[in-house]
């Protein structure tokens, strides 16, 4: 497999990071090297292996549907961006 | 003072010989001389340290001081701390004054003991040199030309430089044990879910594990007491009874059966950490333990493997990075999704980008089965690996890193060099199992080598007995640097 430019961004971009020709030509570089590294993955025969996503074989927990937070709007939006009447601000998705 | 185990100030604190709050006065002001030269801490914050410690001193005056109330402990920037700058290394949390505190925070806090400082770390925990950070590399205290290790790096360089006597650390493949090898000092990443999450920056949650860094085996322990427990705000957080990882210190090591994995003793590994390595293998010999052969033919997948998984995790956990609740946004942008590219483009640095990026790309429409689920296959085998090998031995060792540390920027242009540092340690995450380094004496320029100790899933006090033993016949752990004689 080779990493083409454009791969890149389309990836860049998939990931919401605004990226120059400039560095989509530097990441094509080391990601092109990290994957030749990783390649050496297809070499194992691996049909009748299951995947493990996890370590530990957990089941996840249930809890009663009580309220456990209390409201913190105030603390939480302090560290806002920019907030207005208790509503976060962003540009204008809709016309 | 600065030099004495969390066990020597446990006692001269309960004795009331000395107050908390002289005693964080003390390492303030170690921090405040010594950290210009280190650049171990982001964030000090002398009012808040010394009001937990007199809030310590009248804990203890009233009769419920506990083994760490009211010693300062270094806290890593990936901890989320109420009311401190959090920052995870990041440009992207430079401005974050966290709201609430991380499970292991609110135990420490439980306990008395003294946030002395929020530590310096690769951005996101993403390295293994501790410079990717947005606030700079850490300098190594055995040689300041070198790098400290990473991702704990400010953690360990705080240890081994005495500016704090332990520290909180974080282990994704390697960033509690490699740091803690490359700084001459210990530390254990436990087993996957004994340490809460909550509140722990996530870079990949299925390998994330917080785990203490301290002088010696005996302070880890104590460390390990207070840090591990359940918390129903982890999904993956594991209930079980609460133990003490002390109990087994003095224990004999007559009949241990070590295992040493033929494939870490081949090529990749310097000459120099090797007969450092068999040095300390002979001692435990001599202490009456037995070395077997074991075989864990999957090692060399565990580099390609884990950076497909970490990285796939790591581009989920840091899309909510997006400039809205919190975090840095762009200052300029001409719509939602600019803003977003903008933001997260001048948040984050090279390392987390380039993370971001291969994550992203294999968990792809097309490539999601060759690289994201193949990758878990192999996890697969690089665990059961390690569950054939537990059948022969008690514990295995060997290195943790391939080299001593190296010198600054010598691989910070090369990730896939970088990457290799990780050799040894990343399959325990892998696995899910504890692992641990310690000091084993000194490569070429007296730059430190750390034993690596792999363990069975909750075998930390074994693991700690063996490391505690073997530190009881040797003194690799309390060298210091010459820098540093006159403490």
């Amino acid at each position: 497999m080779s990493l083409t430019l454009d791969d890149i961004k389309r990836v860049a971009n998939l990931a919401c990071i605004e990226t120059s020709e400039t560095e989509a030509a530097t990441a094509l570089v080391h990601l092109s090297g990290i994957f030749s590294l990783i390649e050496q993955m297809q070499a194992v025969d691996t049909s009748s292996v299951k995947p493990m996503s996890h370590s530990q074989d957990l089941v996840q927990r249930l809890r009663d549907d009580i309220v456990t937070e209390s409201d913190q709007r105030e603390l939480f939006q302090s560290i806002a961006p920019k907030t207005e009447s208790g509503l976060y601000l962003v540009p204008k998705v809709l016309e | 003072m600065l030099n004495s185990s969390l066990q020597q100030l446990s006692a001269l604190i309960a004795a009331k010989k000395i107050s908390s709050v002289e005693l964080t006065n003390e390492f303030l002001s170690r921090v405040k001389a010594q950290n210009p030269v280190y650049n171990a801490f982001i964030t000090v914050n002398e009012e808040m340290s010394l009001a937990q410690a007199h809030a310590a001193d009248a804990m203890i005056a009233s009769g419920q001081g506990q083994p760490l109330t009211g010693i300062p402990i270094a806290q890593k920037d990936i901890f989320c701390t109420k009311g401190w700058l959090t920052t995870c290394g990041s440009k992207m949390l430079s401005n974050f004054i966290s709201p609430y505190d991380a499970g292991v925070i609110e135990r420490f806090n439980t306990v008395g003991a003294v946030n002395i400082g929020k530590t310096n770390m690769d951005e996101f925990a993403m390295g293994s040199s501790n410079e990717t950070s947005f606030y700079g590399p850490v300098r190594n205290p055995w040689d300041i030309t070198t790098v400290p290790g990473g991702s704990s790096g400010g953690s360990a360089c705080a240890v081994a430089a005495r500016m704090a006597p332990a520290a909180t650390g974080t282990d994704t493949g390697g960033s509690i044990r490699q740091p803690a090898a490359l700084c001459g000092i210990s530390g254990i990443k436990p087993t996957y879910g004994l340490v809460s999450r909550y509140g722990m920056i996530a870079f990949a949650s299925s390998l994330d594990q917080g785990g203490p860094m301290a002088k010696s085996a005996e302070d880890l322990a104590l460390m390990m007491n207070v840090m591990v427990g359940f918390d129903t705000r982890d999904s993956t957080s594991l209930q079980r009874a609460s133990e003490d990882y002390s109990r087994d210190l003095a224990r004999p090591l007559q009949g241990l059966r070590i295992g040493l994995p033929r494939e870490y003793f081949v090529e990749g590994l310097s000459s120099d950490v090797a007969s450092a390595v068999e040095s300390a293998i002979a001692e435990y010999r001599k202490l009456g333990a037995e070395t077997v052969e074991v075989s864990l033919p999957n090692t060399k997948l565990s580099i390609p493997v884990y950076y497909v998984l970490a990285p796939a995790e790591a581009s989920s956990n840091l899309s909510r990075f997006d400039g809205v609740r919190y975090g840095h946004r762009a200052p300029e942008y001409t719509d939602l999704n600019d803003m977003y590219q903008k933001s997260r483009a001048q948040g984050f640095g090279a390392e987390v980008k380039r993370r971001i990026l291969i994550g992203t790309y294999v968990l792809s429409h097309g490539y999601y089965d060759a690289y994201y689920i193949q990758a878990q296959k192999l996890r697969r085998l690089i665990a059961q690996d390690f569950s054939e090998a537990f059948k022969h031995c008690d514990i295995i060792m060997g290195p943790t890193t391939p080299t001593t540390s190296f010198p600054l920027g010598e691989k910070s242009g090369d990730p896939v060099q970088m990457y290799l540092s990780d050799t040894y340690t990343i399959a325990t995450n892998l696995a899910g199992l504890p692992g641990m380094s310690i000091p084993a004496g000194f490569g070429n320029s007296n730059r430190p080598v750390g034993l690596h100790i792999i363990g069975n899933y909750f075998a930390e006090a074994q693991m700690l007995n063996a490391a505690h033993q073997y530190q009881q016949v040797t003194d690799w752990h309390i060298r210091i640097p010459d820098t540093l004689n006159g403490l």
